[in-house]
This record gives structure tokens, sequence and C-alpha cells, in this order.
């Protein structure tokens, strides 16, 4: 503890297997709790269910995204090809669209592509290179072998100490999230 | 750290019955200790040695091409009847390599192929830098390069257009976008792991260079969510984009009417080549990166195994497609196409041809036996034998075609000259030196994916108390 004062961001209840990870994520998805979450190396199969997340909306923003590229990639090739130069080639009508085809579907797939990892990046609020918990120091293994729970301390449900030593009986090791107050 | 002896490869899962993907010591840090080994320690002589090859070759590269811009395509053994050689052989060989990495990334994801995991990563850092090196070719070879910005488009002083009817620019499309996309896919597998570099960094410079392209990744699951969202839907994007990328570089010849390109089978049989000589690279690679960084039990026999069946299947589906032309052309009655093709099994390049079929067909044969899958002295020699073999077929469609034209007074005999040699040699120069580069600071196995199929990893499974440590 330092002699500054400091300001409860959070607990950050940390975990050794999945297993752990996964039923202590169903009894607090059970408890109420809003501002929370999980962390983990790598995506714990149906993790989702145990948290309690809907499914995730990049699939739409993919979709959107790709259909408009496809369609922007016609219009770019029927406009130059009828309209800013109508040229004849081999005789085929200006707008001789089954030769547009392959352009329309890479177009389409570039910014789908885009959609996605933006999309994803947009929802998940990416990039922040500042968090509260990168000042943990045990925070470090979350990419290397161990699973977190985090608990904003602005949550309606969170009772301090109370809430730590819910966390301790499912057989987790705390940690305080703090900062200068 | 000892180098691991496999002996336990008989051990299998006692829930769903099948053989480990990983051997040895099944833990999630063993994984990220066994990855991230190579980023953090002192960088090892051999990859100076290695290193300064490359980029000696990458700068030859850059002489050949300043030379080229100079003096104009002429340098080359490029005539007329022959107007395409080295540089569209080795734009299509390019091209071709970097299919298995997104073929690995994305078709084997979709269809839940988990033994994908340990390969991928080092199977789209080949593709990237494949594709760079293919772009490189059709961006020179084109007479004044300075114009080379008409194939985009963009309004110009002229107010010309490109035609999108033209297979040629369809190419320019289909490559820079799967060259595009295939980053884009690499990049976000990649985050998780350079989160990874990032906690484990010692030095302030690394804690800040992989701390900014990790983009402040946490491992939050709300994350993880619209991230595995994404990364199927980029696999599933990519997967249609493979197939039809390599579909439109065959159009560059198949749209044409000229003897011995004309040919409807070229879609799919490039496709089918592509993956062969793409398989091979990434077994050439492998088997070097997979010694040199100790990741025999992440980088397993099996998976040498199953990409050995791979190259036995495309092998022989180029074999089929090379046997389905000569047929056609027969069938077909038509003269000049049956001649095309018996003048290119026994015309002037005749060795070429052969070398293709023994490379590409042949010799791929051994794998239908479970000894030569498994031995890793056979698979490196076969997969050098596929990449000559498959630059050979990119050679011989180009050239057999072209050297006989129409008129038989302007019949000639393609030689390579000095610089299409420094060209290609020099095209390695860039694969390698971007290799080395990547091997050197970036994870070269996806770790976070690893991880997925170890056995600590399913929260219902049989290790699951206790499995993480």
């Amino acid at each position: 503890m330092t002699a500054h004062p400091v300001r409860l961001i959070g607990v950050l209840a940390e975990f050794e297997t999945t297993h752990g990870l996964f039923s202590a994520c169903e009894k607090v998805r059970d408890a109420g709790f809003a501002n929370w979450d999980a962390h983990s190396p790598f995506p714990v199969h149906g993790l989702e269910k145990a948290m309690g997340l809907s499914r995730s909306k990049v699939g739409w923003v993919t979709l959107v995204c790709g259909l408009s590229g496809a369609a922007g990639g016609m219009v770019l090739q029927w406009w130059a090809s009828a309209v800013a130069q109508p040229l004849v080639i081999a005789g085929k009508p200006f707008f001789s669209w089954p030769a547009f085809v392959p352009i329309t579907f890479e177009i389409g797939v570039l910014f789908g592509a885009l959609g996605a990892v933006f999309g994803m990046l947009h929802f998940n609020r990416l990039p922040r290179f500042h968090h509260p918990l990168f000042a943990v120091h045990a925070f470090e293994r979350v990419t290397d072998d161990r699973f977190f729970i985090s608990i904003d301390a602005d949550d309606p449900k969170f009772r301090g100490e109370e809430t730590v030593k819910w966390l301790v009986d499912m057989g987790a090791t705390i940690h305080r999230v703090e900062e200068a107050a | 750290m000892e180098r691991y002896v496999p002996e336990n490869t008989e051990a299998y899962d006692p829930i769903d019955g099948r053989h480990p993907l990983i051997l040895g010591e099944q833990s999630f840090s063993a994984v990220t200790e066994a990855v991230c080994r190579p980023t953090e320690t002192r960088t090892p002589k051999a990859w100076w040695v290695l290193f300064a090859v490359s980029i000696t070759m990458l700068a030859w590269f850059g002489v050949a091409i300043g030379y080229l811009f100079w003096e104009g395509v002429g340098i080359w053994g490029l005539m007329i009847p022959v107007g395409w050689a080295w540089d569209i052989t080795n734009f299509v060989f390019w091209v071709g390599i970097g299919h298995a990495g997104t073929l690995i990334s994305a078709i084997l994801f979709l269809f839940r192929q988990k033994w994908r995991t340990s390969i991928n990563r080092f199977a789209e850092a080949m593709t990237i830098f494949a594709v760079m090196c293919a772009l490189t070719f059709p961006g020179i070879h084109v007479g004044r390069v300075w114009l080379a910005y008409y194939l985009f488009p963009i309004p110009n002083q002229m107010s010309v257009w490109p035609n999108f009817r033209s297979p040629l620019l369809w190419d320019v499309f289909a490559v820079s976008i799967y060259g595009t996309v295939s980053l884009l896919f690499w990049y976000t597998g990649l985050i998780p792991d350079l989160a990874t570099l990032r906690d484990r960094a010692k030095h302030r410079a690394g804690k800040v260079l992989y701390g900014v392209v990790a983009l402040g990744w946490r491992g939050s699951n709300r994350h993880w969510l619209n991230y595995e969202k994404a990364y199927l839907l980029l696999a599933g994007l990519s997967t249609p984009l493979v197939l039809s990328v390599h579909s439109i570089v065959s159009f560059d010849f198949a749209v044409s009417v000229l003897p011995g390109w004309h040919t409807t089978i070229f879609p799919p049989y490039f496709v089918a080549g592509a993956i062969f000589s793409g398989f091979a690279m990434v077994i050439t690679l492998m088997v070097i990166a997979r010694w040199a960084f100790n990741l025999e039990h992440i980088v397993t026999i099996r998976h040498f195994e199953n990409m050995a069946k791979i190259i036995l299947v495309t092998g022989m589906m180029v074999g089929y497609a090379y046997g389905m032309e000569f047929f056609i052309s027969w069938y077909s009655g038509n003269p000049y196409e049956q001649f095309a093709f018996v003048n290119r099994a026994f015309g002037p390049y005749a060795w070429a041809y052969w070398t293709m079929i023994s490379c590409n067909v042949l010799s791929p044969q051994i794998f239908w036996f479970k000894k030569a899958r498994t031995s890793i002295p056979i698979l490196f020699v076969m997969s050098i034998f596929v990449n000559i073999g498959m630059w050979f077929e990119r050679f011989v469609i180009i050239v057999t075609s072209l050297h006989r034209d129409f008129l038989p007074s302007s019949w000639d005999y393609f030689s390579p000259t000095f610089w299409d040699i420094s060209c290609l040699v020099g095209s390695f120069g860039l694969f390698f030196t971007m290799f080395c580069l990547f091997v050197r600071f970036l994870p070269i196995v996806a770790m976070a994916e690893v991880k997925t199929v170890l056995p600590g990893a399913n929260p219902h499974g049989a290790h699951a108390h206790g499995g993480g440590r």
C-alpha cells in the first residue's frame, strides 16, 4: 500500500483454470453484476454463455460493408465504362455487366474484410492503450496462462469487502485495481 | 532448455479419443515460453548469416530493378513473339506460393481442422511475403513503369479509365485485394500474441513497440466475442477470395485465344497448383524454422504428414489437368491446339515440360508411403522438387505457348539473360529478408490459438481441474 491517496476502481479475481473461471462467471452473471468482464489468454469455449453475453454485432457491419463495397464496385465500373468514357470494346454493350462481376466481387470482399476488422475494433473500443488493469502486476499473465474476472467498483451490486470475500470463496486470488485519487 | 524428443506420440485424449496435437509438456505457459523465446533471446549467429545473404540478394534485386527502369525491358530475354517470360512466370509462381497460407488459415479454419493452429501464423506470413514478391513483377514488367498508375481507377488529367472488361485489370484488383485482406487477417490473428510479447517485454522499447501494435489488448472476453466473430468472417471472406484470385490469374491466359492458353480447365487447375506449391513452400520453411527454434513438440510430424497428404492430392489434381489439356486438345480437333501441346511435350522446351512432370506428378507419389510422409529429409527434398516443378509449370505454360506464333517466320526460342536470373534470385532475397525479420521479431506460432487445443482449455474437460499449469 502506498502513502498516496488512492481510489478503488475495482477488484480483479485471478483463477488458475478455465474451469474455475467458467463457474465463477456463471455465479457473477447470476448475481446480476453489470460492469464486469472476464479475461483469458485465449477464447474459452462457451464462456459467452456463462457471462450472459449477447451475440456479436460484427457480422452485421461486415454484411453492410461488403454489400455496399460490391454495389460501389459495380457502380464505379458502370460509370467509368458507360458514362465517363464509353468505348466500344469487342462490340460489347457499354454496360456489359457480366465482365464486371470479378471486380465487383473483389471489392465486396475488401470492404467486408475492412468492415469486420474495424467493426471489431469499434465494438471493442480498441485501440485503448491506457487501462487501469494494466497497473496490476499480476495481470501481465492474462496473455500467458492466467484467467481473471474484473468487477468495477461502480457496479450497483458491488459491496466492497463483501464481494471480495465472495470471490475468495470461489477460489480466486484477489488484486485491487486502484488509481491515484 | 533440452531439445524435446517425441516419445508419447501414441497418447490420446480420453474425451474425444484423438491424438493430442501438441506433444510434450502440455501447459499454457510452456507454449508461451517456447514460442516467445526466439524473439527474446540474443540473435543467433546463424540468423545473421541468413539475414546477410538475404539482404544482399534483396539489394541486388534493387540494382536489377533500377537498371531495368533505366534501360527498359530489353535487358531481359524478352522479344517477339515471347513478350512474357520470366517476369510473368515469377509473378504466377509467387502468387501461387501464397495460397497455402490462406488455405491453412481460412479453409481449414472453417472446416474446424484444429491441426492448423500450429502452422497457420507461419503460413500466413509466407502468404504476405509471397504476395509482395508477386506484386513486384507485374509492377516492373510494364515497359513504362511511370505510367503504371493507369492500372488504377483514379481520375487523371486525360479522363482515361481502365478497361474493366480486361482480365489483366481484374488481376490488378484480385492480387492487390488479396494482399490487403491477407494482411488484415494476419494482423488480426497477431493482436493477442503481440499483447503476450508486450506483457513479457523486459525493455522499454519492446514494451512500447509491441504495446502500440497490440492496440491495448487485454484478453477481455467481451472482446474475444467480437474478435472471434471477426476472425470467422475474415476466414469466410478469404475462402472464396483465395479461390477467385488464382482463377483470375488464370483468366489472364484462358480468356485469350492463344493455343495452349485458351483452356477452360485453367481456373481450377491453377488453384490446385497454387495450393500444391504453397504447401511445399510451407514445408520447406517449416522444416528449417522448427529445427532452429526447437518447436518440434508444437509442429509435430503429424502436421507434416497432413501437409504431405494435401501435396499428394493436389499433385494428382495438377497431373489430371496436364492429362486433360492433352485430351481436350486432341478431342477439339483443332490442329493448332494439337500442335501447341505436342510441341510443348516434344518441342524445343521438352526439357522444361518433363522437368515439370517429374517434379509435380511423379515425385509426390512417394507420399503414398507413410515412411515418406513422416521423414523430414524426404519431405524437405520433395518440397524443393515441387517448388522447382511449379516454377517450371508456369514457365512451360507461358513460354511454350508464346514461342510458336501464328506466323511461322516469327518463331523463336527464349533464353534468359543475366538480368532475368537476377530478378528471380532477387525476389527470393525479398522473400527471405522479410521472413528473417518475421521469425526474429514476431511469434511464429499462433500462441492464443494453440492454447485452445490444449487439454486445459476446455472448461468441462477431464483436465480442466488443475490442467492450467
